[in-house]
């Protein structure tokens, strides 16, 4: 389990993060909604030790890991799984390698072995045959999907995903969504996902909060939040424009 | 009140003092920076696990691949040091020592300084845009999350490629670049060719080789110490990128002719 308390992030004059609480129930998909720019990547990369915050705490399994050492904070990432938001695929090397990398430097697994789960985890995101291909060859969302894969390759407790259908069509962003849930129910991962495609993300979420303005205004199952009755949760929802001052 | 209006409110003296701090501090942040990169760098390089392949990568992208630009500018600078100091030998009736004068120019001072700055243009501000592009596309952090480190990665292979690579174009600029000479004093301008390589073997030593090997040595961690750290801590965007690659190249130039100069003086 994964409880935030308190955390607080400034990057100059700006806060971002405001005293943000949460908590992330062991093999619950979480999706965490909010207007761009409101501080949901900052927290992802917080909970997965990228930045450090100015205060509060991150406790995983109890452990607080916003003070940990690196090896010891390697530990903790050695459970997680992250899709970035563009991927962040290795351009130098072919799919099949990007997803195998994880498995060659973590692992002892052979040759022969790793093919085999980097083959069965391709076609599991319906990309058999696609491995030699260079991940500049292939269409946004099936380095998504690689992304996906190579996260969850060393089939992780705990996976991130930072707006993972970005910039995809509609008919993708159902297909990623999908695969995210039949990956789960397969794999059982704690799932926590940063995403703003209002309703499709209700459909995969067994718990939503809303993140605004640095804090978390407002969570619970995906019809709770339907139904809330605070009005930049419902404002966020039906996508309405914020109301113009009087006299513009 | 905003932090910049409090500033703002500050006596003009105050602020002068304030604002040249903070500069001051900067600079002492960045240096400490800069060093502890290198010893990072340094440390990871000798305890394992050692990256071998990614080394082999490195020295193949910064060696291998510089051998052609390498060969032509060391052969251009030879025929031309050839042509110029036969010319102001020939003034005091000492063309005999062309093949001397090349030789240790080449060796102690040109091969060195020169095929650090081609390769610094060739392969320095690929390295710097390389990393800085896997910045910019989280491709480090993926690597950081993915419980690897990715100095050990993409910091520490062409640090020892550099080592490795640089002494060795450094050679092969010379010889070439002798020959250059040779093609100009003994081919083109009739000077005899037991002549040019006989005097050169008698003024040229190994404590000259030596310079030029610790010279090239050292450029060789300066230019991969440089671009490296460039990249891995480039700006956002495209903007960030293009600005490193410039700055790598521009700092990675002007510390070679300051550390050369340095050496030149202190070695023998």
């Amino acid at each position: 389990m994964i409880r935030v308390t308190g955390l607080r992030r400034a990057f100059g004059a700006q806060e971002v993060l405001r005293g943000l609480d949460l908590e992330v129930a062991s093999g619950e998909i979480l999706v965490i909604i909010g207007r761009s720019g409101g501080g949901k990547s900052v927290l992802l990369k917080h909970l997965v030790g990228l930045l450090r915050p100015d205060a509060g705490g991150i406790f995983v399994d109890g452990t607080e890991i916003t003070r940990l050492g690196r090896s010891a904070l390697d530990r903790i990432r050695e459970r997680y799984g992250v899709v970035f938001q563009g991927g962040a695929l290795f351009d130098s090397m072919s799919v099949f390698d990007n997803v195998a990398f994880p498995l060659r430097e973590k692992t002892r697994l052979r040759a022969a072995d790793i093919r085999q789960k980097v083959d069965e985890k391709l076609a599991q995101v319906g990309l058999e045959g696609m491995g030699g291909k260079n991940p500049a060859e292939i269409s946004g969302g099936m380095r998504k999907r690689v992304a996906i894969a190579r996260a969850l390759v060393t089939e992780p407790e705990v996976v991130f995903f930072d707006e993972p259908t970005t910039g995809l069509d509609p008919i993708l962003v159902n297909t990623i969504h999908h695969l995210i849930v039949e990956l789960h129910r397969k794999f059982r991962f704690t799932a926590l996902v940063v995403s703003h495609e209002i309703p499709e993300i209700f459909r995969i979420a067994d718990r939503v909060a809303m993140l605004h303005d640095g804090i978390i205004v407002d969570s619970g199952t995906p019809e709770g939040i339907q139904g809330s009755t605070n009005p930049i949760v419902q404002q966020f929802i039906r996508g309405e424009i914020e109301s113009v001052p009087a006299g513009r | 009140m905003t932090d910049r209006g409090a500033a703002l409110a500050q006596p003009l003296p105050v602020r002068l003092v304030g604002g040249l701090g903070a500069l001051v501090l900067d600079v002492v942040q960045s240096l400490g920076r800069f060093g502890r990169f290198l010893v990072q760098a340094l440390t990871y390089a000798v305890v394992p696990p050692i990256k071998v392949g990614r080394i082999a990568e490195r020295i193949h992208f910064i060696g291998f691949r510089s051998l052609t630009i390498v060969v032509l500018t060391g052969g251009f600078t030879g025929m031309v040091l050839g042509l110029q100091i036969f010319l102001v030998l020939s003034r005091f009736g000492s063309e005999a020592f062309l093949g001397p004068a090349v030789a240790l120019s080449l060796i102690r001072e040109l091969g060195p300084v020169l095929c650090a700055l081609i390769v610094t243009g060739r392969a320095g501000s690929a390295l710097t845009a390389e990393l800085g592009i896997m910045k910019i596309s989280e491709q480090i952090d993926a690597l950081t999350v993915m419980a690897l480190n990715p100095r050990r990665y993409l910091i520490v292979p062409p640090i020892i490629a550099g080592i490795i690579t640089f002494p060795l174009l450094t050679g092969l600029f010379d010889v070439v670049g002798i020959f250059g000479g040779y093609l100009v004093g003994v081919e083109l301008l009739g000077m005899s060719e037991g002549t040019y390589f006989g005097e050169m073997q008698t003024f040229v030593d190994m404590s000259d080789v030596m310079t030029g090997f610790w010279k090239s040595l050292s450029f060789g961690i300066i230019v991969t110490w440089v671009c490296t750290y460039k990249g891995y801590y480039c700006g956002h965007g495209a903007e960030g990128v293009a600005r490193a690659t410039t700055q790598a190249v521009v700092l990675s130039s002007v510390l070679i002719l300051v550390w050369d100069y340095f050496l030149g003086s202190v070695l023998p």
